[in-house]
């Protein structure tokens, strides 16, 4: 103790750059050469990248409806008011007629639109077994315990996929039916239902378990489908690319959405005479109403929507962009008046570039 | 640590210690503590568990384990548990690898102590001993420069009388020499090993205690009792000096002994920054508590508005099917997402920060001292950002401010002045000469007269002018300094003072060598021929006579009395005939005292042998009288000394420190007041005040406070005040103002509130007074209006006082600076303690939280390294608590989005390492490594000092500002991409707006922002700031494309869900115009506001930044003090520094070795038969030094 204070230390410091801390460094003043430029060009920029975002924002056509069936709200309301309550809704259908007066230029996207459902309420969002989804074995029959009360069924077999988030998979379907002409029949319009989920979900994330003698509905053999499903996993799709823990749609649910109110995808419309876009005539969508919105006040929309280089349309980011740019240029001006005025004073201060 | 588990180990605590000496087998049974010591805390198998035990007793540790604890229950956890146990371990082991290192070094340190080796009498025959294995009982011997293994009970020694001399620096950090005396009866063992071994004396003593100065025992042997004192014991930690050998019994071994057991806990120092940093993590947790409450109540509404329907998808948790309960664990879940307000990380950035702070002291080559060898030393690191906030600087004098080392520099003989030349020598020479001064040798030339170089005087001396002659054999004659030949044959003087040492050293150079003494003799060589003067009477110092004379009868039978003495008292008792001398020597004192000088007259009589006959005879009668002896042996002294006639007066330089002045006044410019401390009397302190400029002939009025009484004090110091205020009409309320200092504006001189300079003058008497409650304020309210306070004869516990006073009513940082035991009150009390590692030992610096070589690298502890280290610590606080604000809060806003269901918005990875590895290393680096202004600058404009002082750079205000700046960004950061993501679809028309994407595009915009925000407050880019800005943000994103890899996921689905989400939001361009829109929306403000206030209120960093940045060689101009020492009518009244004792130590004869002729003289036999001289002198603190190790004695 007492005797090694003298002993430690007795030696000259380093003389480095580092221990004099003399390190060589460069070191940026907030000076007006820089500063104001700076605000003006990136004031203009925005204001440029602003108009560009803003516009083709606008360019975007959108077709959108809501078919929740609040009472007087076209033909839906008939399927909601039946649809009510826990009870499984009866096959009930609806239509959403529209026209298009000109083309609506391709490729067009379907898109399904719920508000007030909150995916991201953390309890709904932990609700879930990604080893389950990923085709672990093991998991398949052991879910995880976050997926409680969705875990095991009543008869006590584990719930492929478990969770709150796969026993409420939204399961409203829909058929696109054109007119071209008034009086013509009307022909379905192909709807391309593949590839709607990302691909790193659907090669990656989503894979069904091992198959058993090659057949899924024995690989998922000893598991109860979620309560709300009218049938098992292995039967989503005749389609064995498409089933399972990998049919699109199951998949492009599961990716749980960040707002309360929130898009999917449904389906393309590219295929054939459509590529170009969806052509003018009269239109309706056969909607095959399933899901219960209305008892927590939710609503249920379907869009026809296109796109633009930088996604589908969203005005806020434009006016953002605008509104940044904006002030840029005036605090820009603002600390111009001030440098200006204040250089005249302080001789010092105004040759720092 | 070690007593107090063997205070366990035997609960019944010992009363008294019984110990035989050389009886190994009957001291076992007592079970003491042998020599060995321990003051590590762990070995290898307790370190992990009792490391643990302490680091959870920390209230952020235990804190974040509750957390953790509270993340374990499936209900409330909203954070997997690895988010906190990663920063908890990393943070416990880092810290339990400091405490390891810390450990190892105090093992290392034992070892070696442990490890000495002393010679032990063991069976008869003197063997070598580990320390480790000397046991209590057994009898060791020391020799010379030896350290003290334990406690001992001195046997007997190699001088005379049983004396030997210990020097105990290491116990209470004084110098000088101490005797102690061996029992007569044990003295005459001896060095006879066979006899020693017989010994068989029993002591039973006191219990182990802490009191150094106590001691009480009894030795029984050979059938009798001899009563032992503190004046017996050496106490391990002590030096033998000038003794030869001596042998002890071993008392108290190891941890018993009273060094050990005087190794206390220091206080717990903190900063002000650390206080209010716990403030406001105080505030930041009842912060936390109210969102959480508030997030609680909107979670319980929403479940009962809006859950209770949802009920068909999202199910009722077991047992929370009532939304208040739900609000409740709501509450918990988001008390655990929002902690990271006050991250792990916090303290531990800090402490790492602290840690670089003190790196740099310790390495700062321009605080190493050459000459010593003696880099500067942060001996506490966490104090670092306080030096650049202090208000006062208590100092020390001798030692601190002066090299206690005298110089003679002038004289005046009979009417003539010596030594002017001198004025214009370099100190630097003065150090060096100093060094060969110590070995003078006795030879008859006068070869070293290097430090006088006025050759007048050696002129007058072979011109043989009688005058000059008498003057310079006074000096050799008249004083109390021992004589010595050390082995090299050369002489070496042992001096009581260092005055005493300058003057006869002096005396010595110009050929009037002092040879040696005996009892009735003194030898002194005079110009080569040795002449032999009969000492016929010592009239001795005493404080209330201030002068000593000699009588000494010459070879040719005249008897002459010299004296020496305060000018003050001197003066009064001269001759009529002196009359024209006296005003010349008074001009000429008058000069040397305004020079700084320490003054004494010098004058002489002759006596004729009757009258002589008869006074001595009268003395005799005076001694030997039983009643009013000493006011009668006074006044026969009174009686001789007189009628003087006056040959003239000496100056000797008590040297100031290199750089004191220069530092002085640096610091004062900083607006640092500085107030001396010292145990001087009120002229020497005085003289040393104007001498390093503390106080200037330019002030206004220095106010000196001599009261006697409470009330005395009282009027002194409000008339102080009243002329203090009538001359500052317009100055109404002196503290209401120094109150307000906070809100002050920086620019100078706002806050001298009192126009024109002051200083106070107070004596240890009057601050006794002073001190008491009531005359308190006024002291304080007057002290703190003073540019300077100079506080004299204070003790060590009023000096602690005087620093308590201040810091208890000035809410300003202190600091004190010392380098003797009798600042380590002081030290230890103000908020810094700086120890000067002088020559008085290493008690100050052992009490110290910085050692400095020397004063004047205070300078740049304080200008440079604090400065920087406050302005770093600010910066990285602010941006510590912005980022933290910027981090978590978007959780808050999100809250509003997900129905208060405590959902994180960000991957739980990305917030376990958001604060560990993605944005530590940036904000660490600024915080160790950044200036504002170079070095150089700080020091050259001490204004800069300023904003530490006034806490202008982190405070609440401050801290609201980058709470609200925090705040603002997790607002852009949350509603930016709220509105950008809202319905949005990606570029391939697939919906994008979900919820990983959106987190990992916030977490994207988080980690940008903040990089941005640190290189925009980086102001010093080396090339480590470079490495850890960029290497984060790239770090990010390579963890980022890591963890959502196929790879990680295929081997931890669960964990790492985010699988293939950073590729796919990353070559979103939709994603990065979001990050842009979001970066230059948080950080435009900023650079604007910041442009805006450097336009409009540059503050003087900003200045000198830009004086700096446009390459001005020329340095900035600050109006320095002009550093004159105009003349005036200053008088010192110095008079000696010497302590009563000697003159009778001296002509008793018994420090003199046997080969000094034997005592003869009766007065010696009275003195030799009467042993109370001893004691005597051991109350008188005897300070005797000798320099032939180069130590001086303090005052």
């Amino acid at each position: 103790m007492t005797w090694s204070v003298s002993a430690r230390g007795a030696h000259q410091p380093d003389n480095t750059a580092f221990t004099q801390q003399r390190l060589p460094a460069w070191q940026p003043l907030l000076s007006a050469g820089i500063t104001l430029p700076l605000f003006f060009c990136a004031g203009l920029a925005f204001i440029g990248l602003g108009l560009g975002l803003f516009y083709s924002s606008n360019g975007i056509k959108e077709l959108e409806y809501d078919y929740t069936g609040n009472p007087g709200t076209g033909n839906c309301s008939l399927c909601a008011t039946e649809g009510q309550g826990r009870s499984p809704p009866p096959n009930c259908s609806c239509a959403w007629h529209f026209s298009l007066p000109e083309l609506l230029p391709g490729p067009v996207y379907l898109y399904y639109e719920l508000s007030n459902f909150y995916q991201n309420n953390r309890r709904y969002g932990v609700s879930r077994d990604d080893a389950q989804l990923s085709g672990l074995a093991s998991a398949l029959r052991h879910p995880a315990n976050e997926c409680a009360p969705y875990q095991l069924s009543a008869t006590g077999l584990p719930i492929a996929p478990c969770g709150a988030i796969a026993n409420s998979l939204f399961n409203d379907s829909f058929t696109l039916w054109y007119q071209r002409r008034p009086g013509e029949r009307y022909v379905e319009v192909p709807l391309d239902r593949t590839a709607i989920a990302w691909w790193t979900d659907y090669h990656v994330k989503f894979r069904n378990p091992p198959l058993v003698n090659g057949s899924l509905k024995l690989a998922f053999s000893g598991t109860a489908p979620p309560p709300n499903w009218h049938r098992p996993v292995y039967e989503l799709s005749p389609d064995p690319n498409n089933t399972g823990f990998i049919n699109q749609d199951f998949v492009v649910w599961m990716r749980t959405a960040a707002l309360p109110t929130f898009r999917k995808l449904y389906a393309r419309i590219r295929q054939g005479n459509y590529s170009a876009g969806l052509p003018r005539g009269a239109y309706f969508v056969n909607i095959t109403y399933n899901y219960p919105v209305r008892a927590f006040g939710g609503h249920k929309l379907i869009i026809f929507s296109n796109i633009s280089w930088m996604g589908g349309k969203n005005p806020f980011l434009g006016i953002a962009y605008l509104v940044v740019g904006s002030l840029c240029i005036l605090m820009g001006f603002v600390m111009l008046v001030v440098y200006i005025r204040y250089q005249d004073q302080d001789d010092d201060d105004n040759d720092d570039e | 640590m070690e007593v107090d588990v063997r205070q366990m180990i035997h609960p019944t605590s010992e009363v008294e210690r019984v110990v035989k000496a050389n009886d190994r087998d009957y001291n076992e049974k007592f079970q003491y503590a042998d020599n060995r010591i321990y003051t590590s805390k762990y070995n290898i198998l307790t370190f992990l568990p009792i490391n643990l035990f302490e680091q959870f007793q920390r209230v952020a540790n235990a804190y974040f384990l509750f957390l953790l604890i509270l993340q374990l229950i499936p209900e409330i956890s909203s954070l997997t548990w690895f988010t906190t146990i990663v920063p908890l371990v990393l943070v416990i082991s880092m810290t339990a690898v400091k405490d390891a290192t810390d450990d190892y070094f105090r093992h290392k340190s034992d070892n070696q102590v442990n490890n000495r080796q002393s010679e032990v009498l063991i069976n008869s025959k003197l063997q070598n001993e580990k320390w480790m294995n000397v046991k209590v009982g057994d009898i060791i011997k020391l020799e010379n420069n030896q350290f003290v293994a334990a406690d001992l009970l001195l046997l007997s020694s190699s001088e005379p009388h049983g004396l030997c001399y210990v020097e105990t620096a290491e116990l209470d950090g004084e110098t000088n020499l101490k005797v102690r005396q061996a029992l007569p009866v044990t003295s005459e063992l001896g060095a006879d090993i066979s006899s020693l071994a017989k010994f068989d004396g029993i002591v039973i003593c006191e219990a182990p205690n802490n009191k150094l100065e106590k001691f009480s025992g009894v030795l029984s042997w050979k059938d009798s009792k001899h009563t032992l004192s503190n004046q017996k014991i050496i106490l391990r930690g002590c030096v033998l000096r000038n003794t030869r050998w001596c042998f002890g019994m071993v008392l108290f071994a190891g941890p018993d002994t009273k060094l050990m057991q005087n190794s206390g806990k220091t206080k717990f120092k903190r900063t002000s920054i650390d206080r209010l940093m716990n403030t406001l993590v105080i505030w930041i947790f009842g912060f936390l508590v109210c969102l959480g409450i508030i997030l609680a109540v909107g979670n319980s509404i929403w479940e009962s508005e809006f859950g209770g329907q949802f009920r068909t998808f999202l199910f009722w948790g077991e047992g929370e099917k009532s939304s208040l309960f739900s609000g409740f664990l709501t509450f918990w879940s988001y008390v655990i997402i929002l902690n990271t307000l006050v991250p792990i990380s916090l303290y531990v950035s800090v402490e790492v920060i602290r840690l670089g702070h003190s790196y740099f002291i310790n390495w700062d080559r321009k605080m190493y001292y050459a000459a010593k060898a003696m880099p500067a030393e942060a001996r506490t690191t966490t104090l670092n950002e306080e030096l650049g906030q202090i208000e006062y600087i208590f100092s020390d004098k001798t030692g601190t401010l002066t090299q206690n080392i005298m110089t003679f520099k002038k004289c005046s003989i009979n009417g003539r002045v010596y030594g002017e030349v001198l004025d214009d020598l370099g100190q630097k020479k003065e150090i060096t000469k100093k060094k060969e001064g110590v070995d003078f040798s006795g030879k008859s030339q006068p070869e070293r007269t290097l430090h006088f170089r006025d050759h007048s005087l050696m002129e007058s001396i072979e011109l043989g002018d009688p005058k000059v002659h008498e003057f310079l054999r006074l000096l050799a004659l008249c004083h109390t300094v021992m004589s010595e030949e050390d082995s090299a044959g050369q002489l070496v003087y042992q001096v009581q003072s260092p005055d005493e040492g300058a003057l006869v050293t002096a005396a010595r150079n110009f050929g009037f060598i002092f040879k040696s003494r005996t009892p009735e003799t003194i030898t002194v060589e005079e110009l080569g021929t040795p002449v032999t003067y009969q000492l016929l009477a010592f009239l001795d110092f005493s404080n209330i006579r201030k002068r000593m004379s000699v009588i000494v009868r010459n070879p040719e039978g005249q008897i002459k009395l010299y004296s020496k003495g305060a000018d003050t008292i001197l003066f009064e008792k001269l001759h009529p005939s002196n009359k024209d001398l006296l005003s010349l020597t008074s001009d000429h004192l008058n000069e040397f005292a305004s020079a700084g000088l320490r003054t004494l007259a010098i004058a002489y009589r002759d006596l004729d042998d009757k009258y002589f006959k008869m006074w001595q005879e009268m003395l005799e009668d005076a001694k030997a009288a039983t009643t009013e002896r000493d006011e009668r042996i006074s006044g026969l002294y009174e009686e001789i000394e007189r009628d003087l006639m006056l040959l003239g007066a000496t100056a000797v330089e008590d040297k100031l420190q290199e750089g004191v002045i220069e530092t002085i006044t640096t610091l004062s410019l900083a607006n640092i007041k500085i107030w001396i401390l010292t145990g001087d009397k009120q002229e020497t302190a005085i003289n040393i005040g104007y001498a390093c400029n503390v106080l200037t002939d330019a002030m206004d009025a220095v106010f000196v406070v001599t009261g006697n009484t409470a009330v005395e004090v009282r009027d002194e110091l409000r008339k102080a005040k009243e002329i203090l205020f009538g001359q500052n009409t317009s100055f109404s309320s002196g503290h209401v103002v120094y109150e307000s200092k906070q809100q002050l504006e920086l620019d100078l001189g706002a806050d001298e509130a009192v126009t024109g300079e002051y200083a106070l003058v107070i004596n240890g008497h009057s601050l006794a007074h002073a001190l008491e409650s009531d005359v308190e304020n006024d002291l304080l309210e007057l002290a703190c209006m003073c540019k300077t306070v100079v506080c004299c004869r204070v003790t060590p516990l009023q000096k602690a006082q005087v620093v308590e006073l201040v810091k208890k009513h000035r809410n300003a940082v202190t600091l004190a600076i010392g380098d003797g035991a009798n600042d380590v009150s002081m030290i230890k009390s103000a908020h810094i303690g700086i120890g000067i590692s002088g020559q008085e030992g290493l008690q100050a610096v052992l009490a110290s939280d910085y050692a400095l070589a020397q004063f004047r690298y205070l300078q740049r502890l304080l200008l440079v390294h604090g400065r920087w280290s406050y302005y770093r610590m600010c910066k990285f606080l602010c941006y510590f608590f912005y980022k933290n604000f910027a981090f978590t809060l978007v959780h808050f806003w999100f809250a509003f989005f997900c129905g208060f269901s405590a959902q994180t918005v960000y991957d739980q990875w990305f917030i376990t390492l958001f604060n560990i590895v993605y944005t530590s290393l940036p904000v660490l680096a600024m915080g160790i490594f950044d200036q504002d202004v170079s070095d150089q600058n700080s020091m050259d404009c001490p204004q800069l000092y300023e904003p530490g002082q006034l806490n202008l750079l982190f405070n609440k205000r401050r801290f609201f500002i980058c709470v609200a700046h925090g705040i603002y960004t997790s607002l852009a950061l949350f509603f930016i991409p709220y509105g950008s993501f809202y319905n949005l679809a990606g570029e391939d028309g697939q919906h994008i707006a979900d919820y990983q994407s959106f987190a990992v595009t916030m977490a994207t915009s988080l980690v940008i922002v903040v990089s941005v925000q640190i290189a925009l407050d980086t102001s010093y880019w080396t090339v480590v700031n470079h490495v850890f800005i960029w290497g984060s943000v790239a770090t990010y994103f390579f963890i980022l494309l890591i963890m959502h890899s196929r790879s990680v996921f295929g081997i931890f689905p669960q964990q790492f869900p985010f699988v293939g989400n950073a590729w796919h939001s990353l070559s979103q361009k939709f994603v990065w115009l979001v990050v842009l829109l979001i970066s230059v929306a948080s950080v435009m403000p900023v650079v604007t506001f910041r442009f805006l206030k450097m336009c409009l209120y540059p503050s003087l960093s900003d200045q000198i930044r830009r004086w700096q940045k446009a390459q001005r060689k020329e340095r900035p101009i600050r109006n320095r003090r002009p550093q004159s020492r105009s003349s005036s009518s200053r008088r010192s009244g110095y008079a000696f520094a010497h302590q009563e004792g000697y003159g009778e130590l001296i002509t008793s004869g018994k420090n003199m070795r046997a080969e000094s002729p034997a005592p003869t003289s009766g007065l010696e036999k009275m003195l030799y038969n009467n042993t109370s001289w001893i004691e005597n002198l051991c109350k008188k603190t005897t300070d005797v030094v000798s320099f032939n190790h180069d130590k001086t004695a303090k005052l």
